[in-house]
């Protein structure tokens, strides 16, 4: 472990640049901290930080001048792995003759900084949907081969965050290339990084930094077991899968789904939804047409859509194919529940639905005397609404 | 199966023949030259069709097993690319890739009898499992064919289930729920014929497909006969776009319709079948 400070941080940018990588990072815009590139340490969101809860989110400002002091915003890190929008191949039509043209798949190296345990969770899943299966999907298999990942740890969890529930973080784990823990330490900001690869373990020696001492690193280590105990939700996750995949005909999908608008924000935000429908698209003279792939939701009506019509009519049934999914039908699938924690469905939904209130009750009723989860709330933080 | 460089991509292949089966019903037959395509397929497999434009289709693989180099589809008339599909003529190319999913386990049969029931153009995915079957035919006990569809015209492959009523290894029975007054065959649901034949219920592995509803009261009179449970298999049908379990739309519980499916053995989608909005 050694330690950086803000100038080696910023080296590492410009390493990374020009190294060829495209380097995204969190920065705000619109009033929130979302991902785009960065240039520099003074694109991320220094000094701010934000509150979340159901159906709410403030950016607002922190005193220290911190770089990672604040939870995911609605950005996540599957829009520059899983593209929203992706050209599968152009046709052209000449003489009643076709052609196929396949897309070339994108040599765009990408370095992720600020990549947060829970979502580095999600990629590792989506490269178990994406690379292990019996086919693989080509141009995440592209993205992810030349990807270099700076994950953060987080020591301030948010209101909606429930990670520690389900065994991804607050502390990365693998997967990582390096990773960093913020740190103020008698008013110095330091970052405390670790490598996870031959690509980290480079890219700290060409930022020659000094070893962090023992001391530090028993603090940081301290830290994090208390962030751990910070989480704003929490859900019991055992026998979690086997209560959903017994629950189909529960009545009390009615009540958790009543408020549903059937957006599809939750999917959209979610770090591990991969559902993607495909569009066809033709110039107006029919002679060239395109293939897209887009991401799709299972809160649209076409989603299910067979001859003879919808499959999934109503949002009750859409919301329960969401949950039942995530928490319960993932695990057969693809070995691990498909919730990371990250709380991202749960502030961005327009009317405050909570993934984690929703399992619980399903706990509470197989087990009234139990206790569902120890949520330790926050206090809810001052808000104050930026001014740009 | 061979898992290609792009599955996404399609290959281009020709139309061979096309053949009208009834008003909605026809048949395409093509021909599979690319070497990055397989030319065979097992009985119950199904290829996306790709129409230029337009959209993809899965559509189930109609012809003969053991005829390699053509993929022969028999696809009905309903949406906005199987009209398309139906105006091509011969020559003109089709985008295919596939064969994708489960098939119908023809081998499990042997040594047993063999019910089949079909309903509209379930009869399709179907007739390479007959196939199959009329081609090993030595192995099997009983071979029975139940066929059911809305009306005398819209009987599929008219002619070769004539055939196949006049050989004495097979037995078939059709059935329409509307009937005309030269259709000599039997009215009512298909379903309806299954206490009428013949067959060692605790030997046999029934082979089903057609709409859900009629599936759904197969099952219940399969088992009303004490055919067991792991021995009946449907073939499910499910929005797709994919088909190579990564788009999620096919999704029947935790059963991924493209590459758990589209043949499944009852027991295992049990808890899934016949839940409305599942």
């Amino acid at each position: 472990m050694v330690l950086l400070d803000r100038n080696t941080l910023n080296q590492m940018f410009e390493a990374l640049a020009e190294s060829g990588f495209t380097v995204i990072g969190p920065t705000v815009r619109d009033n929130a901290i979302v991902l785009d590139r960065v240039n520099s340490i003074n694109d991320l969101p220094v000094g701010w930080t934000d509150d979340q809860e159901r159906g709410a989110y403030r950016l607002k400002q922190e005193t220290a001048g911190a770089f990672f002091n604040f939870t995911n915003g609605p950005h996540s890190w599957k829009r520059f792995l899983y593209p929203p929008q992706l050209t599968l191949f152009n046709a052209r039509r000449r003489n009643g003759d076709i052609e196929l043209i396949p897309e070339k798949p994108t040599d765009e190296k990408f370095a992720l900084i600020g990549v947060r345990p829970c979502d580095l969770a999600a990629i590792g899943i989506h490269d178990r949907i994406f690379l292990k299966d019996h086919h693989v999907d080509t141009d995440y298999r592209e993205r992810r081969k030349n990807l270099f990942i700076v994950a953060v740890n987080c020591l301030n969890p948010g209101n909606t965050c429930f990670c520690t529930s389900m065994g991804t973080g607050p502390t990365a784990g693998t997967g990582y290339d390096l990773v960093l823990t913020e740190l103020f330490d008698e008013d110095q900001h330091h970052f405390l990084a670790g490598t996870g690869s031959v690509a980290g373990t480079k890219m700290l020696e060409k930022l020659s930094a000094p070893p962090a001492s023992p001391a530090l690193l028993h603090h940081c280590d301290e830290m994090l077991k208390e962030a751990a105990t910070k989480m704003g939700r929490n859900i019991r996750t055992d026998e979690l899968a086997d209560m959903l995949r017994e629950s189909f005909d529960d009545p009390y999908w009615q009540e958790a789904s009543a408020a549903c608008l059937s957006c599809g924000n939750c999917t959209m935000v979610c770090p591990t939804c991969f559902c993607a429908t495909v569009e066809d698209v033709t110039d107006l003279t029919g002679e060239t047409a395109t293939r897209v792939r887009r991401w799709d939701s299972c809160f649209n009506g076409e989603f299910s859509y067979i001859h003879g019509g919808i499959l999934r009519q109503s949002t009750l049934s859409r919301y329960r194919q969401w949950v039942t999914h995530k928490l319960s039908s993932w695990e057969e699938q693809f070995g691990s529940s498909g919730c990371v924690g990250c709380g991202r469905c749960i502030t961005w939904c327009p009317v405050g639905i909570d993934i984690t209130e929703v399992a619980g009750k399903f706990w509470e009723k197989k087990y009234p005397s139990r206790k569902k989860a120890a949520t330790k709330r926050q206090q809810p933080r001052e808000v104050l609404i930026p001014v740009n | 199966m061979i898992a290609y460089s792009n599955p996404m991509m399609p290959h281009l292949c020709r139309i061979n023949s096309r053949k009208k089966e009834t008003h909605d019903t026809f048949t395409i037959t093509l021909d599979v030259n690319d070497e990055e395509m397989s030319p065979v397929f097992r009985p119950g497999q199904f290829n996306m069709l790709y129409l230029y434009g337009v959209g993809e289709v899965p559509i189930s693989i109609s012809g003969h097993p053991q005829k390699t180099g053509k993929m022969v589809h028999t696809i009905r008339s309903c949406g906005t690319v199987t009209r398309g599909l139906a105006r091509l003529k011969s020559g003109m190319p089709v985008g295919v890739r596939g064969p994708f999913g489960s098939s119908w386990p023809v081998t499990h049969a042997y040594g047993r009898d063999l019910l089949i029931v079909a309903g509209g153009i379930g009869l399709a995915p179907l007739r390479p499992a007959i196939y199959q079957a009329l081609a090993h035919r030595k192995h099997f006990g009983k071979l029975i064919l139940l066929y059911g569809a809305r009306s005398p015209e819209d009987v599929l492959f008219y002619k070769e289930l004539q055939t196949w009523q006049k050989r004495s290894d097979m037995t078939v029975y059709l059935t329409v729920d509307h009937a005309i007054s030269d259709w000599d065959h039997h009215v009512g649901v298909v379903t309806n014929l299954i206490p009428r034949v013949n067959f060692d219920a605790d030997d046999t592995v029934a082979m089903v497909c057609g709409p859900e509803i009629m599936m759904r009261y197969a099952i219940m009179a399969l088992r009303n006969q004490e055919v067991p449970e792991n021995h009946i298999y449907l073939s499910m049908e499910r929005n797709m776009k994919c088909a190579i379990g990564l788009c999620g739309h096919c999704q029947l519980g935790p059963k991924f319709v493209c590459k758990d499916g589209p043949v499944f053995p009852y027991h295992r989608i049990a808890p899934y079948f016949n839940k409305r909005e599942i």
